[in-house]
């Protein structure tokens, strides 16, 4: 598993977190850290704009590409985390409620119960590297062009 | 204990002392004292490096000390959390990370209130990670405490009590001088050296058992004294309903709870995007749950070396069963090996509690900085800046966190972090997946949701026999034990939620479908982070 993240970190590390911002925060005053630092008090955006900027904010989430990316998310997620915490709760309340269940020998000292704690293991290792693989190849990309949209729309707004 | 062992591991922890030291003078040298260099470190930190410093700010103490300690004691019981410390990153990274990263600036509060009248959601936010943060540090500087005792070889209240000031007094110098970016680089260090010394100590404990795992674990249960049972649930947590609702109560809330801790929350605030914070937690789980199947070996590992009998003799909650199992593994308490892995551990664990306890510090001073004092300020008041206040605030805490450590210093430090998790999950999650996730959410159910898991979290804690009316309690002399459990988290989760259901059904409040609006394209898209 490790050998794995390491393989795709490095793989997909020339395109981040460098090509995130430039992609994402092109002409955004160089970059997050100076513009916060220029108003590092300010908490929300001035008041007197939150009016048209409400609208475009409703605006995008009714738009078709946004709850498309909101129902892939969606989707994906919900029985992702009903899946992994079913199957959790059931080892833990199997673990102590059905004790007789669990410390049936499997092979030589293995058990039930030790296959079902690695099987966590495996099982969480798998589900992690479904999430990253589906936000990967179905999320990303409409997720970008709708902030680079979506910002574009604010800053018009702001001027 | 001879005195090489406390010599070597004494030299060896200075060595970690005075390189963090250094790094915190060299990082603070060129800092610009402005928030985001304070709280997130500029915000370009590498997944690759947040995953590290994730890791390191997770795989603490307790794990290290106490979760082995559990296992070489009670076999398969400890292993459960193990378990549940990993599955928890699932709820971390499906349903918070990226959110977290695109809505929130800082803190936890800051995802909340961005939907809400931002003065009593920020006040209450910021209330229940302070006591987050308390409580996980009380546990980390127990351990710190622990180690000492077996190092210098006895359980001088003395030694203790000056290590948890020393403790204390370190974290209080790294975060309030070096900030967000010291503590990363600290954390990252960490995890590189406690996975080494996982890496080297498991290692030589498959090579004494020729790499057959098998024998491992029948020789584990031949010489716990409990047979077969002890490779199987029940030693711990299976003798009656009571016990059994315990372990599923304390099941819950490590699953559910690593989701509401500030400090893990305030790390996905350190890298530039979305999904950096999804490629640091994909890092961050990898390199958790090598160290946590590591933690099972050599908790089985200590079981069969050192012995049930001797690792409860050395400290009666199993705290010291890994530093006991380096001295054998080295060659034993009189060889030179012995001595140099023992010291390597020793040093090693240490590094882990100031590294875990300097993050948790800086979230819960950025909880008071950024939450409380920005919404309790006096509005004619004198304004002072927010990092002032952050450094301030750290020193506070840690006089806090080490007043309660010393009170509470004879507690398992895995059963304490349980605690933590329990009041994360019950007061954090419920309303920061209300505000991620529920159109309708409004102020008042934002508010009720967190103190209504807060409050009956701490409350039931009090009445329960951790604190009064059993041997091992704080104040065995008194009793004033009504509720059986010694994890609230199967009660106070639930109530979290309905509180926060509750509050929302009755408030009188329209929910702003504008809010809702930009809180959702935010946290999808990364619209208008920052």
């Amino acid at each position: 598993m490790d050998k794995y993240d390491g393989g795709e970190a490095a793989r997909l590390r020339p395109d981040d977190p460098w090509y995130d911002a430039l992609a994402s925060g092109w002409g955004e005053l160089g970059g997050a850290g100076s513009r916060a630092s220029a108003v590092p008090h300010a908490r929300r955006e001035p008041a007197d704009r939150t009016a048209t900027a409400a609208e475009i904010y409703l605006e995008v989430q009714r738009s078709p590409a946004f709850q498309e990316v909101r129902s892939r998310y969606r989707r994906f997620v919900f029985p992702g985390v009903a899946v992994f915490f079913t199957w959790y709760v059931a080892y833990v309340v199997a673990a102590t409620t059905a004790p007789d269940l669990m410390a049936r020998p499997v092979a030589g000292a293995v058990n039930v119960a030790m296959l079902a704690g690695l099987g966590q293991f495996l099982s969480t290792f798998l589900l992690t590297w479904a999430y990253a693989r589906h936000a990967r190849l179905r999320r990303d990309r409409a997720a970008l062009e709708l902030r680079w949209n979506t910002q574009e729309l604010t800053r018009e707004t702001e001027r | 204990m001879t005195d090489d062992h406390q010599t070597l591991a004494l030299l060896l922890f200075s060595g970690f002392v005075a390189v963090t030291l250094a790094i915190t003078t060299w990082v603070s040298r060129s800092r610009h004292g402005s928030a985001v260099e304070f709280y997130a470190g500029g915000r370009l930190f590498s997944p690759m490096e947040n995953g590290f410093a994730i890791a390191g700010d997770y795989m603490s103490a307790a794990s290290f000390l106490g979760v082995t300690g559990l296992i070489a004691l009670f076999g398969y019981d400890g292993l459960l959390y193990s378990v549940g410390f990993l599955v928890a990153w699932l709820v971390v990274l499906y349903l918070v990370a990226e959110l977290v990263r695109n809505c929130g600036r800082f803190t936890l509060a800051d995802v909340v209130a961005a939907r809400m009248t931002e003065r009593p959601v920020r006040i209450a936010a910021g209330t229940s990670s302070v006591t987050v943060c308390v409580l996980y540090l009380v546990a980390q500087m127990v351990g710190a405490g622990s180690l000492v005792a077996l190092l210098l070889g006895g359980t001088s209240g003395a030694a203790r009590t000056w290590t948890v000031i020393g403790v204390g007094a370190l974290m209080v110098v790294y975060v309030s001088l070096g900030g967000m970016r010291a503590t990363t680089w600290i954390q990252i260090v960490k995890a590189v050296l406690l996975l080494s010394g996982a890496i080297t100590l498991t290692t030589l404990v498959l090579v004494r058992f020729h790499g057959d795992v098998n024998a491992l674990l029948s020789t584990a249960a031949e010489r716990s004294g409990h047979g077969d049972a002890y490779l199987a649930p029940g030693l711990k947590y299976g003798a009656d309903w009571t016990a059994r609702f315990d372990f599923i109560s304390l099941g819950l809330a490590l699953v559910l709870g690593t989701a509401g801790l500030p400090h893990i929350l305030s790390r996905f605030y350190t890298v530039p995007t979305a999904r950096a914070a999804r490629r640091s937690a994909v890092w961050a789980i990898g390199l958790i749950g090598s160290f946590y199947l590591m933690t099972i070996m050599l908790g089985f590992g200590a079981a069969v070396l050192v012995g049930s009998d001797a690792v409860r003799a050395s400290n009666a909650s199993g705290n010291t069963a890994v530093p006991l199992l380096a001295l054998d593994l080295g060659g034993g308490a009189d060889s030179t090996g012995g001595t140099v892995l023992f010291a390597v551990v020793a040093a090693v664990a240490f590094a882990t509690i100031l590294a875990v306890v300097a993050g948790a510090t800086l979230a819960s001073s950025a909880s008071v900085a950024h939450d409380l004092y920005a919404s309790l300020r006096r509005p004619g008041g004198k304004r002072r800046s927010e990092v002032v206040v952050a450094r301030v605030a750290a020193v506070g805490i840690g006089a806090v966190a080490i007043a309660l450590s010393l009170l509470a210093r004879d507690l398992n430090i895995a059963f304490l972090v349980g605690l933590a998790f329990a009041v994360a999950a019950s007061a954090n999650l419920p309303v920061l997946l209300y505000s991620l996730f529920w159109r309708n959410f409004t102020t008042r159910g934002a508010v009720w949701s967190v103190y209504g898991g807060l409050v009956p979290a701490l409350v039931l804690v009090v009445l329960s026999p951790v604190v009064s009316g059993s041997p091992d309690s704080i104040f065995p002399g008194v009793d004033m034990q009504y509720f059986p459990l010694e994890n609230p988290g199967l009660v106070s989760i639930p109530l979290g939620f309905l509180a926060g259901w509750l509050g929302t059904v009755t408030s009188p409040e329209v929910p702003d479908e504008a809010k809702h609006a930009e809180t959702e394209v935010r946290a999808l898209t990364g619209a208008g982070a920052v």
